[in-house]
């Protein structure tokens, strides 16, 4: 029986991040237009787009292999199972254990592997160029991520999500360098991971300093949709875990609490990325680096810092 | 069990020797790889089942007399003799396709058991004598491979920086032994381990050790020779140099350090640490400079033995703080990573010669759009590329998830090397992880997909069945091993139990087949339910897209915002991917500088771009060295045109000089 509820809360909690992934991306662009001083689209825009996208036929390149049809799918799948590793509106969940925060960061690096595979093989510049640009970035972002995981579970003495949700939630944790040092690390990455300003522009097209956008320029219907719909998934992924890490604020009263509040805490961050990303310009390709360094070397600093002294 | 496994050498030595016979004839090829395949089941399931097994002995009268040649089949060794034994059988059932294009079989055929032999001898050996014994023979085969195609630009100086780095690597070894055999001489592996040196020695043949044993693994700046002499080998050979020689060089360090040299401290800890971090970072970004598949590959195998001692690093920093069951941990870390390494290395060489056989081309620039014409060769290597980037769910990401976890462990330990060096190693360790992925995006995207950039990749064919069974079966180890690493974890356990005292906990009780680090951890892994949440998610994706949505498919140019340029060469290649990399950490690490040169307007000559690229390590540690030895020939050179008076005033003065040495010695 308690297997059966398990898995009901667990489905509930993967039906819960698919369906309010475009919600949340609804919510940055409606913010950064009303910051414009425009009307913007309606906040379930998205949903229309997708459903657009999912209606239409799709316009495959003449020598377009079998991986870049089940690239989307893969690169899908592999975002929502991360996404639904992340405990959001509660702890404890039936698989929360299956994967840890090493791991989602690592499912990530599988869906990022793929996206930029599929980039390559119809043998466009444009593809090679946006693939090569993202393993870039991630090749700082990722160890960054993993950093920031190492700091976390140092001072919650586990990698497992649900697990550091408890501990900040009930001890005494206080406030720690290492924790600071690796809150703004993480929020580095998010906005790098999720091709956000000032690292890459989710709005734009043809311009030569997009990354993502390049990478996904020969998709097209069905299969762009799922592509839209996992980084919207992602989006909604890292803001999650910040949210379950830094602000477990509600995770352990009841999936009904937990639920309200977690809306809340999307809302609050979907806002603050919108006002942020209107407050700042992007950066040339080649400062990014600079900038994710910085989030590794805040990362190994947090590391370093509790390796010194467990209290700091 | 050990008389059986002698057996097995014998009968490939044997075989050597048949080869040298058969090379001419039709039947030759298929006589040797298939004895070999045979030979290498056998010893495979022998070592399977003495895992577990008490240590079994054996003395023959052989080697020098007043020693014997002593030889002992215990855990650690049987662990090692599987990874030979898996790796040399994939090998030959690869070459009983692959070989049947060798130019010259004479020149293949008869070392290729041998050189089989060397790598099993060395994993059994049990006194000094036969363990060099068995090193040099190894070297020496794999040399003799190695200068199996002299003939081809660049392998003859392959050979040599070979030969001389595996005799260097022979010398350390040899004086580690001298060092450790302590005042009564005596050689054999038992009376080693009872005595304990003093800490002074037990330093010194630590540091021999990890010169000896780790020029041949590949450590970083060891590793000069490796990235030459693997890639000159015929494919099969490179895999089993890359896949299982280096292997067989971690059990020498080891074996050494952990085994003979008894209780591990601190410092050496820090020192293989350092040495594993610096090893694993730099491999890797040689091998995103590289656009020649086996030297990348060849330099992917550097990366993964600088992960593979950052394990053992962690095991002997452990060990010697008195933290048994994390030093388990460690050790359980590296050695699986030494089992997957071997795997996915493998395979990965299998396909390097699929694309060679069929294309002639090693060089990636000069492929493309494989993954039409060899689609079975491209998907194995697919499996290969996902194992080697450490992504989940398939066998890279476990050895590499247990590392952290090792490292998250104590991060209390009193010495401040350790402080500095274990969270600097979990640095390096993500960075490396990062950056294979990234070149294997390069490695894979280049050779496999896009457009054919010559007419050579444009009629490439797929290769032999026994080829593709023998990369399929590896990448099928990599998935097993991947969703069900509490097996391997669990056959692991004797081997680490008798090295550190401890082990990790029982795997196969824990539910769900999940893993979990140590016993009273709070995290755990699960690689079965990843897999299959993906797959179900994947599967649910595709079914209701196609049930409810669009299922239209229309094939048409590339858009490529609207220019697309039918030329090949308008792709990127392995040079233009690696830009953006090379510029942020190339322009550090090796001084990597672009010179653009640009027609002034009007002047339609073309524009240039020049990469400058040096090899730092090169530059410090080998140039140096090359160029004194240079000068030392050149003035020596003088002495070899003199008179015989002059030569008799040498030998004279000579004679007089020792004299006075010895009367003022006295």
């Amino acid at each position: 029986m308690a297997v059966i509820q398990g898995l009901l809360v667990q489905g509930v909690q993967m039906a819960l991040v698919l369906l309010l992934a475009p919600l949340l991306t609804g919510l940055v662009r409606k913010v950064k237009a009303r910051l414009q001083r425009r009307r913007g689209a309606s906040l379930i825009q998205p949903y229309r787009d997708l459903k657009r996208l999912l209606g239409k036929e799709v316009v495959l390149a003449e020598n377009a292999s079998w991986l870049f049809r089940t690239a989307p799918y893969v690169i899908f799948a592999v975002t929502w199972v991360a996404a639904a590793l992340v405990p959001t509106f509660g702890t404890g969940l039936l698989f929360n254990w299956s994967g840890d925060l090493i791991a989602i960061t690592a499912l990530l690096g599988s869906a990022r592997f793929a996206q930029a595979l599929a980039a390559m093989d119809i043998g466009t510049s444009f593809g090679g160029i946006g693939a090569s640009r993202e393993v870039m970035i991630a090749s700082l972002a990722e160890p960054a991520m993993l950093m920031i995981a190492l700091t976390v579970a140092l001072v919650a003495g586990s990698t497992q999500l649900s697990t550091i949700a408890d501990y900040m939630a009930f001890s005494a944790v206080g406030l720690r360098v290492s924790l600071a040092l690796g809150l703004v690390a993480l929020i580095i990455v998010a906005l790098a991971e999720n091709a956000r300003i000032p690292v890459d522009n989710p709005a734009t097209h043809l311009e030569l300093t997009m990354v993502h956008e390049a990478m996904v320029l020969e998709y097209s219907g069905r299969h762009l949709a799922m592509i839209e719909l996992a980084a919207a998934l992602k989006l909604l992924l890292y803001i999650s875990v910040i949210a379950c890490i830094f602000c477990p604020v509600g995770l352990a009263h009841g999936y009904a609490i937990g639920f309200v509040l977690y809306l809340f805490k999307l809302a609050v961050a979907g806002v603050l990325l919108g006002v942020f990303e209107m407050s700042i310009a992007k950066m040339r390709v080649f400062r990014v680096p600079n900038f994710l360094g910085a989030a590794l070397m805040l990362g190994l600093l947090g590391v370093l810092l509790l390796f010194v002294s467990e209290g700091m | 069990m050990i008389s059986l496994v002698l057996v097995c050498i014998l009968l490939l030595l044997g075989l050597g020797i048949a080869g040298a016979r058969l090379a001419h004839t039709p039947s030759g090829n298929s006589i040797v790889y298939g004895g070999s395949l045979g030979i290498s089941c056998i010893s495979l399931l022998i070592a399977l089942l003495s895992l577990a097994a008490t240590p079994s002995t054996i003395t023959l009268p052989l080697g020098l007399p007043w020693i014997g040649a002593h030889f002992r089949l215990d855990s650690l060794a049987a662990f090692f003799l599987f990874v030979v034994g898996l790796g040399s059988a994939g090998a030959s059932l690869y070459a009983l396709g692959y070989g049947a294009h060798e130019p010259e079989p004479q020149r293949v055929l008869p070392f290729y058991p041998v050189f089989l032999a060397g790598l099993n001898l060395v994993v059994l050996a049990d006194d000094a004598f036969s363990f060099l014994f068995a090193w040099e023979l190894m070297s020496l085969a794999s040399w003799a491979l190695v200068m199996s195609h002299d003939r081809e630009p660049g392998n003859a100086h392959a050979g040599l920086v070979y030969i001389i780095m595996a005799s260097f690597s022979g010398l350390a070894l040899l004086l580690c032994f001298g060092l450790l055999a302590g005042p009564t001489g005596s050689y054999d592996f038992v009376a080693m381990r009872a005595v304990h040196p003093t800490p002074g020695l037990a330093a010194i043949a630590l540091v021999l050790a990890l010169i000896g044993a780790g020029s041949k693994a590949g450590v970083v700046p060891l590793h000069a020779w490796l990235p030459l002499a693997h890639p000159a080998a015929p494919s099969h050979v490179s895999a089993l140099m890359s896949g299982v020689m280096t292997k067989v060089a971690v059990y020498g360090f080891i074996r050494i350090a952990l085994d003979l040299i008894g209780a591990p401290t601190a410092w050496s800890g820090i020192l293989v640490l350092a040495v594993g971090g610096i090893t694993a970072v730099m491999g890797v970004l040689y091998a995103l400079m590289e656009h020649d598949l086996k030297r990348l590959l060849a330099y992917h195998t550097v990366e993964n033995i600088g992960i593979i001692f950052i394990g053992l690093g962690l095991a002997i920093a452990f060990g010697a703080n008195g933290l048994a069951a994390a030093a388990a941990l460690g050790l359980t870390a590296a050695l699986f990573h030494v089992f997957n390494h071997s795997v996915f290395k493998s395979l990965l060489f299998f396909g390097t010669g699929a694309v060679l056989t069929t294309t002639g081309e090693r060089d990636m620039d000069h492929l493309g759009g494989l993954i039409h014409r060899m689609p079975k060769t491209a998907f194995a290597f697919l499996v290969g590329c996902v194992a080697i980037s450490a992504l989940p769910p398939l066998n890279g990401f476990v050895s590499e998830w247990l590392t952290f976890q090792a490292i998250l462990l104590h991060p209390n330990l009193p010495q401040w090397g350790l402080k500095i060096a274990i969270p600097a190693d979990g640095a390096l360790l993500a960075l490396s992880a990062a950056l294979a992925a990234a070149c294997l995006v390069k490695a894979y995207g280049v050779t496999f997909l896009g457009r054919p950039r010559t007419r050579a990749a444009i009629d490439a064919h797929e290769v032999e069945r026994c080829s593709i069974a023998a990369m399929y079966v590896f990448a099928a180890l990599c998935l097993l091993a991947g969703i069900f690493p509490g097996v391997v974890i669990d056959l692991l356990a004797p081997v680490v139990h008798t090295l550190t005292g401890a082990r990790m906990p029982t795997q196969l009780g824990v539910a769900w087949l999940s893993i979990l680090p140590v016993a009273s951890a709070r995290s755990s892994y699960n690689g079965l339910l990843v897999l299959l949440f993906i797959a179900a998610s994947a599967s649910l994706a595709v079914l209701v897209v196609h049930r409810f949505a669009s299922r239209a498919t229309r094939r048409a140019p590339a858009w490529d915002c609207g220019f697309p340029d039918p030329r090949p060469e308008t792709q990127y290649t392995g040079g233009s991917f690696a830009q953006p990399i090379r510029r942020v950490y190339g322009a550090v690490v090796f001084r990597t500088h672009e010179t653009v040169t640009m027609p002034p307007p009007g002047d339609i000559a073309p524009a240039r771009i020049e990469k400058h690229f040096s090899d730092v390590i090169w530059d410090v540690f080998y140039a140096p060295i090359a160029g004194a030895i240079w000068r030392a020939s050149e003035i020596l050179n003088h002495l070899q045109f003199l008179t015989i008076r002059r030569y008799l005033g040498f030998v004279f003065a000579a004679l007089i000089i020792l004299l006075f040495a010895l009367a003022l010695w006295q």
